[in-house]
């Protein structure tokens, strides 16, 4: 899938949760959130992009892709 | 005329404590308030009467329905003369006859018998042919019919013909059209003997304020007001109530049927959701159900390029089934999927989910819900726990102030906007948060209060700065919140909106509203007492949607405006059964109820019942198909009732993944755009020909109940058994009750439904079940769903749509009255006479600066297309922003929108678009080949 609309969707989503003071709570929140509506292939292919430095995603995206990779 | 089999009551109900008195020798027992004709019609007597009908207040001028009440003098009007304790009424005597035959004498000099071609279906000439009345002594010569001066048949409207000289000016059109209907458009004209009904300035129906909704028809005692349809098809031979296919108002309709045809579709007065009413489409435009342009043969091709060839419907599923089973045999289970409608009946999107999900086996299931109210599913799910408005649409009777946000009830949700306005004009204050003066803003006895005409894009700042006013001037409901919501998510919400960045002063510069309206509109919506808001996908389609809902649910909560009658938050649903068809587990990551496909007690009851091992993971979203589609991982679908390459924004894209798909599914009534790219399509059927269910936005369940036989053969239930009987996945069912019997079983919301309570009740607002056997009509009542009310921090994050020098317009989007959606349906109806042709809304001020008149021709060009309208020049836009309707394909409204989309959902941004408007001279080659119906492509 197109990477780039997947880090605009995950930035998007961090984007949501930043509003919330605990960095760790908008992280999992972050997390979570791609884990219960993201169909599997674009979670693989967003912890791929992550693992590739995660050109582009926000901190907040890549520090919840990051923890989606060790689940 | 009201419906056929109807018993109409005279006048309407009442609610007060019981009251017995006697009326013609029986006890009778009403509640106080009810006249004496609604307690005579009760106990089942009819009190003879021409002005009163039970859908308007008693009016008292026809003189025909006088009684003798003991210890009264004179003969009291029995409509307007209220029931009291001990009362003795007489209904019957030899005095009333004689007066009554007096008066009906009169009416009949200005209607002589037989003037209605169906006398039975005038109440004059029955009343008075049961009164022995045949002619009148007051009739005017032998040269003349009429006293009055004869006037020509008014033909001029679509549906209905106004014939003034067999109009008896009882007003009855006039009060419908003012309190039923709210828009003033019929008044009397003239005095005395030539006192006549007239539209708007003595306009034809056509050109007049009329809004074609009907009720005037409805109202009239004779056949003044008449159907074309009836005069043309005559008397109804049987009638069947089955619910609208348009709105998610989801009006109950009397089927009145004719050989073996509808000739007329009249409102349903016991109808819970319109009371009575219905709308120039629900009421008139019905007609498409059986337009030439059906699709009646299934049909498949190998590749889009060939042409379509007609098959049997055995052909057409084993086809479908085998590229089916021979993509996902090449590239895995999960490259096939499948899409809901929200036109179709709770019945039928649960069976296609099932067949994704059991024959299909993959979670790749998405409804069209995804592209309009998918964040209020997720933020009301996540503030309140229920995905689901919190009201009925009564309700708004006891609101004190009602806030509308995002919708224009009087275009997308008539017969609700009709009760709307009604309480408005008992009284109710007005807000309305919209960059576009809707016709709410001001209209006939009805104002707005404030009119926040925020830029496009700004929901969130204003609805934080609100929020802001009621925090910091301790405008919240403290006791309510503590007794009733989360605690530190509260708390930790009320610091974020009290922060200073949320102020009306700080949020000025963004949204464009003056902080002082912001304050005042606060201000009125806390101090309610009832307050209710009401909001549609003004809200909902846009890069926060998601976090505009949750703003809305913070706001109601801080303010104690939910949980009884006269508040709430709820969403005006677009179609008629968006909340069906999420509530039939149409999402990829949900079964039936809201469950999510990952808890395994839920799996577990469904694998048991379908007997198949169900997935664990959400599957993709419509947008996400749609990318996999480019990438390759996904090649099927199957598409009932959706025409995304109409209806989804940023077309070229849409077609292009379409282009990609190797087998496209196509279940449709008729060819639509998406068919272009399809390789397998089987006919639909309309909501004539199928039982069922739709649920409306208020979460009430009704019937559909089949009128005609499928055109094509197959209900559109009965084609998902066949295709899921193709693929190997047996399903068996007899008739949609029991479809409806799984889904009780398996979704503890509808425990308690059946067809046959359905039949008793007329309808039932879910949850239904043990706790409450005969549905819930307001949610939330003592408790949240999900216990305590969840506040959530809703920080304005600005979208990625921005204007620029090359892009300078915002265009946002939305409907008239009398098209709906893509047009499929209306296009095919005389509705086109109101609305023949998307255009574009420009500001005298914009138009100037580029010189632009008002029908010239513009072409409108956004980062992702361009297409040509023609340009309305209007204030109703504020200058910076345009506006359109997207009924007509070949209006191509979404070659410019954008594939943004809500952070949670994937909900499109539709509502805006930074854009370009210049003056052009026609429009573009591909819009004028559609508009001779050439071969087209889109560009």
């Amino acid at each position: 899938m197109d990477i780039g609309r997947l880090v605009a969707m995950a930035n998007d989503i961090a984007a949501f949760f930043d509003a919330e003071p605990d960095k760790a709570i908008a992280i999992e929140g972050v997390r979570f959130h791609l884990t219960r509506f993201w169909d599997p292939r674009m979670r693989r292919e967003i912890i791929a992009h992550a693992s590739a430095g995660g050109a582009g995603l926000e901190p907040t995206a890549l520090a919840a892709v990051r923890l989606l990779k060790k689940e | 005329m009201h419906a056929r089999g109807y018993h109409d009551l005279g006048t309407p109900a009442s609610t007060g404590a019981e009251v017995t008195l006697e009326i013609d020798g029986a006890t009778v027992t009403v509640p106080a308030g009810t006249s004496v004709m609604r307690a005579a019609a009760l106990a089942g007597t009819d009190v003879p009467r021409l002005c009163a009908t039970d859908t308007l207040k008693a009016f008292g001028s026809c003189r025909v329905c006088l009684v003798e009440i003991e210890g009264r003098k004179g003969f009291p009007a029995s409509c307007t003369t209220e029931v009291a304790a001990g009362m003795k009424v007489r209904t019957a005597s030899e005095a009333l006859t004689r007066l009554r035959r007096g008066v009906l004498e009169l009416y009949v000099s200005e209607h002589p018998m037989g003037t209605c071609e169906d006398s039975s279906r005038c109440e004059l000439e029955s009343l008075a042919a049961a009164h022995g009345v045949t002619a009148s002594r007051f009739a005017g010569d032998s040269t003349s019919r009429h006293v009055h001066t004869p006037k020509p048949i008014d033909a001029s409207n679509p549906y209905f013909r106004f014939d003034n000289d067999a109009c008896i000016v009882c007003s009855r059109c006039v009060r419908a059209c003012e309190d039923t209907q709210g828009t003033f458009a019929l008044t009397i004209e003239g005095r005395g003997i030539e006192s006549r009904v007239a539209a708007s300035e003595q306009q034809p129906f056509l050109e007049s304020e009329c809004v074609s909704c009907g009720a005037c028809v409805e109202a009239c005692p004779t056949g003044a007001l008449m159907e074309k349809s009836v005069i043309t098809a005559g008397l109804p031979q049987h009638a069947v109530t089955t619910t609208c296919a348009y709105c998610g108002v989801g009006c109950s309709l009397v089927a009145e049927m004719t050989d073996g045809a509808v000739s007329r579709m009249a409102p349903n007065r016991d109808g819970r959701a319109n009371q009575g009413h219905a709308c120039v489409k629900g009421r008139f435009a019905y007609g498409y159900a059986t337009h030439a342009d059906r699709v009646r043969r299934p049909m498949i091709r190998k590749r889009i390029t060939d042409e379509w060839r007609e098959v049997s419907w055995d052909e057409a599923f084993a086809y479908a089934a085998s590229e089916f089973k021979r993509i996902q045999a090449k590239y895995g289970k999960d490259s096939i999927g499948g899409i809901t409608s929200s036109r179709c009946t709770n019945e039928e999107t649960f069976l296609v989910q099932k067949l994704v999900r059991a024959a299909f086996g993959t979670n790749n299931v998405d409804t069209c819900a995804r592209v309009c109210h998918s964040p209020t599913g997720y933020g009301l799910k996540h503030t309140l726990g229920e995905s689901a408005g919190t009201q009925e649409f009564v309700s708004v009777q006891k609101a004190d102030v009602i806030m509308v946000i995002g919708a224009s009830p009087t275009e997308a949700h008539p017969v609700f906007a009709s009760q709307m306005k009604r309480r408005l004009r008992a009284g109710a204050r007005l807000i309305v948060i919209d960059p576009r003066a809707i016709a709410l803003v001001k209209s006939p006895h009805v104002e707005a209060d404030y009119h926040l005409r925020l830029l496009p894009g700004t929901n969130v700042a204003v609805i934080n700065a609100i929020a802001h006013v009621v925090v910091t001037e301790q405008l919240t409901r403290d006791e309510y919140i503590a007794d009733r919501c989360e605690k530190e998510s509260y708390e930790k919400w009320k610091k974020f909106i009290a922060d200073p960045v949320n102020s009306p002063e700080a949020m000025e510069k963004i949204t464009g509203v003056p902080a002082e309206l912001v304050r005042g509109a606060a201000r009125l919506y806390a101090r309610g007492p009832n307050s209710a808001i009401y909001y549609g996908l003004g809200v909902t389609e846009h890069s926060q949607g998601t976090t505009m809902v949750m703003g809305i649910a913070n706001l109601a909560m801080a303010t104690g405006n939910l949980g009884r009658d006269g508040v709430g938050v709820s969403p005006l649903r677009g179609q008629n059964n968006v909340q069906g068809s999420c509530d039939m587990g149409s999402f990829p990551h949900e079964f039936s109820g809201y469950r999510h496909v990952s808890d395994d007690a839920t799996r577990a009851l469904f694998e048991s019942m379908w007997k198949v091992q169900l997935g664990s993971e959400p599957g993709l979203r419509i947008p996400n198909m749609f990318e996999a589609a480019l990438d390759g991982s996904f090649r099927g679908l199957y598409i009932q009732g959706e025409d995304f390459a109409q209806s989804d924004p940023n077309t070229a894209h849409v077609t292009a993944a379409l282009s990609a798909m190797e087998c496209i599914v196509i279940q449709d009534i008729f060819h639509n755009e998406t068919a272009r790219f399809a390789h397998v399509f089987l006919p639909g059927s309309s909501f004539l020909e199928k039982d069922g269910t739709f649920t409306n936005a208020e979460r009430r369940i009704s019937r559909v109940r089949k009128v005609i036989e499928p055109l094509a053969g197959l209900a559109d239930w009965e084609v998902t058994v066949h295709l899921s009987n193709a693929l190997g996945y047996p399903m068996s069912y007899s008739h949609p009750s029991e479809i409806m019997a799984e889904i009780a079983a398996l979704t503890p919301t509808f425990q308690g439904v059946n067809y046959e309570k359905l039949d008793r009740l007329g309808s039932i607002q879910w949850p239904c079940n043990e706790r409450a056997p005969e549905g819930t009509p307001t949610m939330h009542v003592g408790s949240f769903v999900r216990g305590k009310g969840k506040f959530y921090v809703t920080a304005y994050v600005p979208t990625n749509e921005r204007t620029s020098s090359r892009y300078p317009l915002l265009l946002t989007t939305g409907r008239v009255l009398t098209q709906y959606n893509v047009g499929a349906q209306t296009r095919r109806t005389a509705n086109l006479a109101w609305h023949n042709e998307d255009r574009l809304e420009l500001h005298p001020h914009d138009a100037e600066a580029r010189g632009i008149e008002h029908g010239d021709w513009v072409g409108i060009t956004s980062r992702a297309g361009d297409t040509v309208l023609r340009v309305e020049i209007t204030d109703r836009v504020a200058p910076g922003v345009v506006y359109t309707t997207f009924h007509f394909p070949e209006s191509g409204a979404n070659l410019i929108t954008t594939e943004n989309s809500d952070w949670a959902t994937n909900c499109p941004e539709y509502k805006v678009t930074a854009v370009q408007v210049v003056k052009v001279a026609q429009p573009a080659a591909w819009q004028m080949r559609r508009q001779a119906n050439l071969p087209a492509a889109v560009d």
